[in-house]
């Protein structure tokens, strides 16, 4: 019993988070940066930030994460990093050659309050980009959201410094993606692509970070959005953001910066989610469903159809990121599970809201919490309160898994002891299918494991 | 050897009144370090007739953390040892944790020693404000046992004395330090000795000392000197040497009660508006 400490008796906690369901800033700042084609992340601030911001990545998605770092001393803490990201500009594109630099901050370099924009314009003003070669930013302190919020933060800055509007419009529609895996925007762009639907996705992570192996090692592998792609969001016929907690500032800004209309979608996990998003792309694009798609949905309702006595009633619980969550929860009461316990450690009130709708009609019993003191120990204590068949988290769920002999699937972020989230999706029908047998097989091997013998069936 | 920290309202005459009493006690035969905590830097410059200091930041920013300690030590007025912590220029960086690097700094190169012989004092001259943890650096963890707080009788210096007590009472109750008086730096406000001196008792410490306005202090000051150096006959010397006279027979340390805002304010109308 790893967490043998935990108990039932939850006590109202003001100042203590254990076990936090969230991890920094800057690691999702990271993330959606290499989701432009050609970028160098920089973390600035000290070297451990950015050394652990790469292994999280790395960890993850078992890929090579390259990024670099103004590498703080005491010294630069105390008269500020100007000087060395000044340096670091210049080496960067001397030595990696990047096409981009995409900065974010630290905790140390927020709090000394440096001032990165003004560092990066004098990088401009004295010559440290080569022609055709750019520098954004965004600022990331941790002590404030989480790693959803830097990567919201990073998203915001691509629209902030690319998108531009220029005479003509573009017979084209922008997807912000929420943060979700490189097989996720993959199967996004399948979507769109069956459609017919000429589409911006950023950031675009997949061919970056699922890239093959080849015996070839690409610094920069062949994915992400680029550039001109960026540039020309402005010009686009329309917007949809993909989970309102990663894509909504983005949407809005760049319909304040370039007109372009939008709407805010929770990702498209699951039936319903997926569907709004086929819809909502039919609309903007103005095309019909071609029949691929709804034989897509078919399969997977047939699915839902043959399996349904093996979820119905079943309770679950879930720990992740608000923009994943709250769909994955909308899918399990389609399921006509019970997603009973819910938590996130991303602060926000759109999570609770979002909650409550679903599920205070069809749940009532669920609780459901999010923000600082919304952890994996309050999780835990709910479910000794009383069980659940079945956990849907990251990597870190399986402690709890393990000392209360309940099957954990891998969904979120990080994951750490499991390969497959970067290569089959959860999104769209295709990915609403492997979410099910996944969490079929998982109830399934635990009954067939562990039922009285006379209960064991060969067919179910 | 006595450690020994002035605080203060900016602009009050800290590091005048510092480098004077420093002064006199080396012109009594005591040996003396004096530790700038300012990053403008000026906290010595009487001392040593000029700003020709290189800060202890400076020299770890050019020459890496292998600093010595002869590199950042000056020697001043009357045998006094001088150290800047210096710090980054205006908008930029951290003032508060250049304090911290530069004290930390001169802990290891054991510029105070406890074991020292040849050092009978230690001065921090800190900047105005205690506006963050790096300010409260000679406070804490028992660097400087006394505290002297530089004020006059115009309310906001008292305002800031009062504040500044505020900020011993949290270190005194996990460290040692303590509160060794108010020196009172003559703005020649009405009344300004008794209130003062009432403020004082109200805290539960003393004014050690009322320095009164002269202006040979600014001439000296013009002159890149201290008054005793300047003109050593001068009435203000004599003074100067009185306090340093006090603050070495001093006995009277105590944690201070810091007083409510209403307290302060029904002081000075008792006082100011008596006249």
């Amino acid at each position: 019993m790893l967490l043998r400490h935990t108990n039932d008796t939850i006590i109202e906690r003001e100042a203590l988070t254990i076990n936090p369901a969230k991890t920094c800033q800057p690691v999702g700042a990271m993330y959606a940066a290499l989701g432009i084609h050609g970028c160098l992340p920089h973390s600035h601030g000290s070297q451990g930030c950015c050394s652990y911001h790469r292994s999280a990545l790395t960890r993850h998605y078992k890929e090579p994460v390259m990024a670099a770092t103004s590498s703080f001393t005491e010294g630069t803490s105390v008269f500020g990093g100007q000087a060395n990201l000044l340096q670091a500009v210049e080496t960067i594109f001397t030595v990696y050659n990047p096409d981009i630099i995409a900065v974010h901050t630290t905790c140390l370099s927020e709090t000394i309050g440096d001032d990165v924009n003004q560092i990066l314009q004098k990088a401009r003003d004295d010559n440290y980009v080569p022609e055709g070669k750019f520098l954004i930013h965004c600022n990331t302190p941790s002590y404030v959201g989480s790693h959803v919020t830097g990567y919201a933060n990073m998203v915001t800055a691509m629209v902030k410094y690319f998108s531009g509007k220029s005479v003509t419009k573009k017979n084209q529609v922008n997807i912000i993606a929420g943060w979700c895996e490189p097989s996720d925007m993959r199967e996004i762009k399948n979507i769109t692509s069956i459609m017919g639907i000429k589409t911006i996705l950023f950031p675009d992570t997949s061919d970056v970070l699922d890239a093959p192996l080849t015996g070839h090692h690409e610094f920069y592998p062949k994915g992400g959005v680029t550039v001109p792609d960026l540039v020309s969001t402005g010009d686009s016929r329309y917007t949809i953001g993909l989970g309102p907690f990663c894509s909504e500032d983005a949407a809005v800004l760049l319909e304040n910066k370039c007109k372009v209309p939008f709407d805010i979608l929770n990702l498209p996990i699951g039936l319903e989610a997926t569907d709004k998003f086929v819809m909502a792309l039919s609309k903007a694009a103005r095309v019909h469903v071609p029949d691929e798609i709804t034989e897509q949905r078919g399969r997977l309702v047939d699915m839902i159809a043959d399996m349904h006595q093996y979820f119905y009633g079943k309770r679950v619980a879930i720990f992740g990121d608000p923009d994943t969550v709250i769909p994955l929860t909308e899918f399990l009461l389609s399921l006509d599970m019970k997603p009973v316990y819910i938590v996130s450690g991303t602060p926000g009130n759109k999570f609770g809201t979002a909650m409550s709708a679903l599920l205070s009609e069809k749940v009532p019993e669920a609780k459901f919490k999010n923000g600082e003191r919304a952890d994996m120990f309050l999780l835990h204590q709910w479910i000794k309160q009383e069980p659940v068949d079945l956990i849907i988290g990251n990597s870190y769920g399986k402690y709890i898994a393990r000392d209360e002999n309940i099957p954990l699937i891998r969904v979120g972020f990080p994951i750490l002891d499991r390969v497959g989230h970067s290569h089959f999706p959860i999104t769209g029908y295709v990915g609403g299918m492997n979410l099910v047998v996944k969490m079929l097989n998982a109830i399934l091997d635990k009954e067939d494991r562990e039922c009285r013998e006379e209960k064991v069936e060969l067919t179910m | 050897m006595r450690k020994i920290a002035i605080y203060g309202k900016g602009g009050i005459g800290k590091s005048t009144t510092t480098q004077n009493t420093v002064a006199g006690l080396a012109e009594a035969g005591k040996k003396v370090l004096v530790v700038g905590c300012d990053p403008k830097a000026d906290s010595t410059r009487l001392l040593l007739g000029g700003l020709a200091q290189k800060t202890v930041l400076d020299t770890l920013r050019e020459e890496g953390e292998d600093v010595e300690l002869d590199d950042v030590v000056k020697l001043g007025f009357g045998g006094t040892r001088c150290v800047e912590s210096g710090g980054p220029e205006p908008g930029v960086g951290c003032a508060g944790r250049g304090i911290i690097t530069s004290i930390n700094l001169l802990e290891q190169l054991g510029a105070y020693d406890d074991t020292s012989e040849d050092t009978d004092y230690v001065f921090y001259d800190v900047l105005g404000d205690v506006v963050c943890g790096g300010f409260a650096m000679p406070m804490r963890e028992g660097k400087a046992q006394e505290i002297y707080i530089v004020c006059s009788g115009e309310m906001m210096a008292m305002y800031a004395a009062n504040n500044i007590s505020k900020g011993i009472v949290k270190f005194a109750e996990a460290g040692g330090v303590r509160l060794g008086g108010l020196i009172c730096n003559s703005r020649k406000v009405d009344f300004e000795q008794n209130m003062i001196e009432e403020f004082a008792r109200l805290l539960g410490t003393q004014m050690i000392h009322f320095v009164p306005r002269d202006n040979v202090v600014q001439r000296a000051e013009i002159n890149r000197k201290t008054v005793i150096e300047f003109e050593p006959e001068n009435n203000q010397a004599d003074e100067y040497r009185e306090l340093a006279r006090k603050i070495d027979e001093n006995k009277m340390f105590v944690i201070p009660k810091p007083l409510e805002m209403e307290q302060l304010e029904n002081l000075l109308i008792q006082y100011g508006l008596a006249g």
